[in-house]
């Protein structure tokens, strides 16, 4: 099946007054319809300023993006004017957040908020825009849609605005659904939920969606495929299965060790990994994980390792393994 | 075994809403009748989901928050009501460690500062003895003496957590209220600090009560676990029991929707539906009724108490 | 030293401020020596005289020198704008700071006081104040400072309000410190940042308000001169006719409460440890 998004050579810089950050660093992938692509990393590893590069979300200044394509079905969103962006967001590729209270406007209903996302998209009526909005509630699973449509959103529940916020971006029915952490502010019971539900639409519908977690239960959980990233590189790609069974890099090796997991022994501990992720602005030499990592070699510290298949389907930076 | 730390029938109440002259109408029941102990050198994980009053357990036994009834009794004597100046020599004895590793630290105040403030406001030692103690304390949660001098924005979260132990640690607690200590830190870091805490427990014989939602960590850390739902304690028993063989459908819930980092074990989808319900306005009867598979007639008027099923094995649920 | 050069290559606006600041009160205390003119002596030949050699800013309508006045003046303008801005400002954040940490009884009754205050207008309040008390320097920067006290304090409770709530703060109790020490050590220096930016925008408008009471004769007596009157007893006459009694004045004012937010920027961000690095 042919990539509906395809992200290559990505980097996207900030300026600061400390000097050029590059908080994406040449990050390639892609994702099929209907597939789900995660990328996996901890705080500051350019996770979610990857996904607003694909947006054109980034603020600028003083951020850029300063290489790159990302292509939507052909369409490569970089090279569109901003108004020409502006029609893809929300009708071709959308985007949802890990506060839904903080990207939803507090003084209108739910309802309303959803019709004119496709209005704007769409040249229907408001009654049919007001229609849409109540199936499409229906269709995240809010119960009795036509009286929550008419609620603002501080009436509802994080895990009713996290859906409310679902239906939002997928009423244009958008050929790419970005998950930005998506149920990282929810409680367990609801987090499951929420993650059934974009993993049903997602079948319904065929989005290809690209969830962005540092949970890796969510990951294991949902994705088919994933790509891990370290301090603003992407470290390893390949199927979700393979990784988790056979991870490549020393990084993911020492992050799945990490997850405290059910049933282990009394009084066992955890591997953790030594260190601090280093921060953007002050990168060693050298692969970037190389100062935490138990096997690096005089390589490790001089060059940045490449990206190579180190088994069908599976690609990693790095020297040693 | 010696009990550290006996609570009975805990309860707090907050005002939801009051009226023109300050009279209350309505109450939240955070915190509704709980019962536990903690023996020396152990740990009591407690587990819930927002709102389910489990924060405000681990601040009513510090009486950092009044308790509205019931009584804690710390080290053999009776807590619930000392009087300020007995309060104060208590904080010696018993600490706590803070989720957010942001709000935690006064940006204000060099770490060596924060970290020797508990010493001073103790009156223990002179400035260079209280140096001293924050430099071996830094050292003993892994931080370099020489980072002293530094202000709370110039570390890491994990880091930052660091600190805020080596500060709980200072007057030389029995016990520590871990209130969330991992839930803000990325994974890697996560496991530096939860392994920390496990180390001091080994070294030191210290208790904890961990507060947390995330029941892998809980299982990592504790002896026994509680299950809280609203206010009141669902499930209680030894940790290996709660895990083979979880009695409360809410513990059974939520293990099942605990994502496992395990792309092999494909769990079954049968996840409970519905809200965790406002602690304002809770269920009549068993209050997991509206969201339980096995509700019956007599769970939706009838409360449930919490009775020992088993020996050392207790469960709130009329079908256990 | 060092660090003081270190700051000023950061901060160069503040540095900026810093000088404005510096010059205005250097002209203030040495008055007597940099004016060319007694500021009192009238001169009924130069009334009205055009900026010129002379009167290098021109001459008011009794022919007095426009320079000489607005460098006497700038002792009474400053000393009543720091002045009242100091004494506003320390007493409201007090204020608001035992207001927003005590809460209770203590806070209801001074968030009450302090909205009736805040529904008189500040120069009523002011004007009943002096008229009370009586026309003089320390009488005029007491009045003023008065009404400043209920915005600041309201301002400070808020911060309190939400500073109370920290971990941190909590922490402070768990270790066993007592109220005091937590508010003063915990609580007050974490409100400095809303503090500045409060005071360095109260002290054009206490020049203001100087003016107005001077204008009223309940300010500081006649016939000292002080920047706000001499801007409002020419300002409806005299703006077409003789612009230069309302410009330079207006001018000082304007400078001094720039300098003054330049400066006050900068001291919030050296204050402020997070912005060390």
């Amino acid at each position: 099946m042919a990539a509906v998004l395809e992200v290559a050579g990505l980097t996207t810089v900030f300026h600061t007054r400390t000097g050029v950050v590059r908080a994406v660093q040449d990050v390639s992938f892609s994702v099929e319809a209907g597939e789900t692509l995660a990328i996996v990393g901890e705080s500051g590893c350019g996770k979610t300023m990857t996904a607003l590069s694909l947006m054109r979300l980034i603020p600028t200044p003083p951020g850029q993006i300063t290489a790159g394509t990302v292509r939507l079905a052909g369409t490569d969103l970089l090279g569109l004017s901003e108004a020409g962006m502006r029609k893809m967001r929300g009708s071709q590729i959308a985007m949802i957040f890990q506060e839904p209270m903080t990207a939803l406007n507090p003084l209108l209903t739910i309802g309303r908020q959803i019709a004119e996302m496709v209005s704007l998209h769409e040249n229907i009526s408001r009654r049919a825009a007001n229609a849409r909005a109540v199936e499409m509630l229906q269709q995240v699973r809010i119960p009795a849609p036509e009286r929550r449509a008419r609620e603002y959103p501080h009436q509802m529940s994080g895990g009713m605005r996290q859906r409310a916020m679902i239906a939002m971006a997928l009423a244009c029915r958008p050929k790419v659904l970005i998950a930005d952490e998506p149920t990282t502010a929810l409680d367990v019971t609801i987090q499951a939920q929420v993650l059934d539900l974009i993993d049903d639409l997602r079948r319904e519908l065929g989005t290809a969606v690209v969830l962005i977690t540092h949970d890796l239960g969510v990951v294991a959980e949902v994705a088919d495929r994933m790509i891990v990233m370290y301090a603003g590189r992407k470290v390893e790609d390949g199927r979700t299965k393979d990784l988790f069974a056979d991870p490549c890099h020393p990084y993911l090796q020492g992050l799945l060790a990490s997850v405290p997991r059910f049933g282990a022994a009394e009084g066992a501990r955890l591997r953790d990994i030594p260190g601090i992720v280093p921060p953007l602005h002050d990168l060693p030499h050298g692969c970037a994980f190389a100062p935490r990592c138990a096997c690096a070699v005089g390589a490790c510290r001089d060059t940045v390792p490449p990206l190579e298949p180190k088994r069908p389907g599976h690609t990693a930076a790095c020297w040693v393994t | 075994m010696t009990m550290l730390l006996e609570v009975s029938e805990l309860r707090k109440t907050f005002p939801a809403r009051t009226g023109l002259f300050g009279n209350v109408i309505d109450r939240v029941h955070a915190v509704d009748g709980i019962s536990f102990s903690i023996a020396e050198g152990r740990t009591l994980g407690l587990v819930g989901e927002s709102g389910c009053g489990k924060s405000t357990v681990g601040r009513a036994v510090l009486r950092l928050i009044e308790p509205s009834s019931g009584s804690v009794r710390f080290e053999g004597s009776d807590i619930t009501h000392l009087p300020p100046k007995q309060l104060r020599a208590l904080r010696r004895r018993m600490q706590i460690v803070f989720q957010d590793p942001y709000s935690s630290l006064n940006p204000r105040q060099r770490a060596g500062d924060i970290v020797a403030e508990p010493l001073m406001v103790h009156g223990i030692a002179d400035a260079a003895q209280r140096r001293e103690t924050a430099e071996s304390l830094f050292a003993k949660v892994g931080l370099q003496p020489r980072q002293m001098s530094l202000y709370p924005h110039q570390f890491s979260g994990g880091q930052r957590q660091r600190i805020s132990i080596a500060r709980a640690l200072a007057l030389g607690p029995r016990f520590i209220v871990a209130d969330e200590p991992v839930s803000a830190l990325d994974v890697s870091v996560q496991a530096q600090v939860i392994n920390l805490l496990m180390d001091l427990q080994a070294q030191d014989g210290l208790s904890y009560l961990f507060i947390s939602h995330n029941l892998a960590v809980v299982e990592h850390v504790s002896h026994d676990v509680a299950v809280m739902y609203l206010g009141r304690i669902v499930e209680h028993t030894d940790k290996a029991t709660i895990f083979a063989r979880p009695l409360h459908p809410y513990t059974q819930a939520l293990m099942a929707a605990v994502p496992v980092a395990d792309p092999a074990i494909r769990r079954d989808k049968k996840h409970v539906m519905g809200d965790v319900p406002s602690p304002i306005n809770r269920p009549p009867g068993c209050h997991f009724h509206p969201r339980c598979p096995l509700v019956q007639d007599r769970c939706r008027t009838e409360e449930p108490a919490l009775r020992e099923v088993q020996p050392g094995h207790r469960v709130a649920c009329h079908l256990a | 030293m060092n660090d003081a050069l270190y700051y000023a290559r950061r901060y160069p606006l503040g540095v900026a401020g810093v000088i404005i600041l510096i010059v205005f009160v250097l002209t203030a205390v040495f008055a007597n020596v940099v004016a060319p003119f007694d500021p009192l002596t009238t001169n009924a030949k130069a009334s009205l005289a055009a900026p010129g050699s002379r009167y290098i800013i021109g001459a008011d309508m009794m022919g007095r020198d426009m320079l000489s006045r607005m460098i006497h003046g700038a002792r009474i303008s400053l000393a009543v704008a720091l002045g009242a801005t100091c004494i506003g400002s320390g007493f409201g954040a007090m204020l608001g700071l035992a207001s927003g940490y005590l809460g209770g009884w203590f806070d209801l009754i001074t968030q009450r006081i302090a909205e009736i205050m805040q529904s008189l207008p500040l120069l009523v309040m002011a004007l009943v104040i002096t008229a009370s008390l009586g026309p003089s320097l320390v009488n005029t920067i007491i009045a003023i400072a008065i009404p400043l006290i209920p915005n600041v304090a309201r301002v400070i409770r808020a911060n309190v309000l939400s500073l109370r709530e920290l971990n941190y703060v909590e922490a402070a109790r768990a270790v066993g410190m007592g109220r005091m020490r937590i508010a003063l050590v915990h609580v007050l220096p974490n409100t400095l940042a809303p503090l500045i930016v409060l005071a360095t925008a109260q002290l054009g408008s206490t020049i203001l308000t100087e003016a107005s009471l001077s204008f009223l004769g309940l300010g500081v007596p006649e016939p000292y001169p002080s920047w706000g009157r001499m801007l409002s007893e020419s300002a409806a006459e005299y703006i077409r006719s003789a612009p230069w009694l309302v410009i330079f004045p207006g001018l000082a004012i304007s400078l001094v409460v720039f300098g003054a937010n330049l400066f006050g920027d900068a001291l919030r961000d050296i204050l402020d440890p997070r912005q060390g690095d």
